[in-house]
């Protein structure tokens, strides 16, 4: 396929392995954190931190903005689809997502009006197919699906339909970077910085994680020869002395972002002053909602949810795990009590989550890696 | 769902300017292009798609630096496996 299967040859990923491993300064560990639930993905399925010298370490941060919608906003959702005159509508990710009493995938079982949608386009057909019903889309997602639930608003609203309306809960992801800045807790080296976001924001939000915290960041695509030569960009900075935003990623994102799409949310949408995110708690400037011009497709104001603030169950580490300062097989409950069949946490529950990612990719072959590195069949990569 | 995957513009709606039909894999579809509005595609571009959207054109020269960047390594590469097997070290 092209644009896909040359960035996934075996040959390059060996060949850049061994240019990051030369430049490791012996005695030294590094870190870096991904922020993208799709870089999470990419890493677990192709084994990448299998190529690396143990040296390196990749942290998974709060990139997956299913994970990070909090249980009391699940049940809000969820008390709006069990209305009668509701068709809610949602991407599939967010169906087995559990709020207090079930997800809306049991919700759907049990006889609630609740559609799987690709695109918040077929919410809008929905809603010219169904005059008599009110249809609620679902919308979730970072800067990268915001211009979307964006542009159906526009055209909903061109289209004068009465009985559409969005829920809004779409995060942004420079002030959760920022709190993972702030954070005591972790010690990172760079960031791996997020994809498709970047297409919406461009690179230049990222400057002040150079400029005001000497990490450097590089922007990075999803195939597995992307996130090598990100890494590879970013122990070059490293061992240079160099601390800059780069664009691994420059045959999709552009420097400046796509400023149709930011207009477009612009006209929509606006800040919440804050907003709570699993894990993360309270963070200011972190979500948006709808603006006050398109209040008739604002679902939150057109019918009334309980707005309850639900706390996490207490065996849940998902927020541990979304500041990167656990690895999902350090959770007292992975793989026993929370698997993907029965999630506690959205960690799990996501298949962008880092848990799901691991329990779907990571596990064996890390349980197979460590017995045949013991039974010496299988290299580690070089460390000079 | 936040996946975002390359696809080839094949025609533009006939009524429709902000909608085109875009192959992905042999899948034909319509997405709407509303987002590249500044620079709309052209049949035979490429797109990453996103929710039904196209979000950003695919560079084509862009593309092409970074795979000539692979392919630098890659070749280094075997050139040195290739000079290790050579080598007379004991």
């Amino acid at each position: 396929m092209r644009f896909v299967d040359e960035f996934r040859d075996a040959d390059k990923a060996h060949a850049l392995a061994a240019k990051i491993a030369a430049l490791c300064e012996p005695g030294r560990e590094y870190k870096f954190m991904e922020v993208c639930g799709g870089h999470t993905h990419t890493i677990y399925k192709h084994g990448l931190e299998d190529y690396l010298p143990e040296s390196i370490t990749l942290v998974h941060g709060p990139g997956c903005p299913v994970c990070v919608i909090p249980m009391g906003r699940v049940d809000d959702a969820m008390h709006l689809a069990a209305r009668p005159d509701v068709i809610m509508t949602s991407f599939g990710d967010m169906m087995r997502v559990p709020g207090s009493n079930g997800s809306f995938f049991d919700a759907k079982a049990a006889g609630t009006d609740i559609r799987m949608v690709y695109s918040p386009l077929d919410s809008l057909k929905l809603a010219r197919q169904n005059p008599d019903r009110q249809i609620v889309f679902m919308a979730i997602g970072f800067e990268t699906t915001a211009p979307s639930t964006a542009m159906t608003m526009l055209r909903a609203a061109a289209e004068g339909l009465p009985n559409f309306s969005v829920f809004c809960n779409h995060v942004t992801i420079i002030p959760a970077i920022k709190a993972i800045l702030d954070s005591p807790d972790l010690r990172l080296d760079g960031f791996i910085g997020p994809g498709h976001v970047s297409t919406v924001i461009g690179c230049r939000p990222y400057e002040f994680i150079a400029r005001d915290y000497g990490k450097p960041v590089v922007v990075a695509g999803f195939e597995p020869l992307d996130i090598l030569q990100s890494i590879y960009m970013l122990m070059l900075q490293l061992s240079a002395g160099r601390c800059e935003i780069e664009n691994q990623y420059s045959r999709v994102v552009p420097w400046n972002g796509n400023q149709v799409a930011l207009r477009a949310i612009g006209q929509t949408m606006e800040l919440r002053p804050y907003f709570e995110w699993r894990g993360l708690g309270f963070i200011s400037h972190s979500a948006l909602k709808v603006r006050d011009e398109f209040a008739a497709m604002d679902a939150e104001r057109l019918f009334s949810v309980p707005g309850v603030r639900v706390a996490d169950p207490k065996a849940c580490q998902c927020g541990e795990v979304l500041k990167g300062v656990l690895k999902p097989w350090e959770c007292k409950v992975f793989g026993t009590a929370c698997t993907p069949e029965t999630p506690i946490g959205t960690c799990m529950v996501s298949p962008e989550g880092a848990c799901a990612a691991y329990y779907n990719y990571g596990r064996m072959h890390r349980d197979r890696v460590a017995e045949a590195v013991v039974a010496g069949r299988a290299p580690r990569a070089a460390t000079p | 769902m936040c996946l975002g995957i390359p696809g080839e513009v094949i025609e533009m709606h006939p009524e429709q300017p902000d909608l085109a039909k875009v192959d992905v894999s042999g899948v034909k579809r319509l997405i709407n292009i509303g987002l590249l509005s500044d620079d709309p595609p052209k049949p035979g571009e490429w797109v990453l798609i996103h929710v039904g959207f196209a979000l950003s054109k695919i560079d084509e020269a862009e593309a092409a630096a970074a795979m000539q960047f692979l392919e630098g390594i890659g070749q280094a590469y075997d050139d040195e496996i290739a000079a290790l097997r050579e080598s007379l070290i004991e």
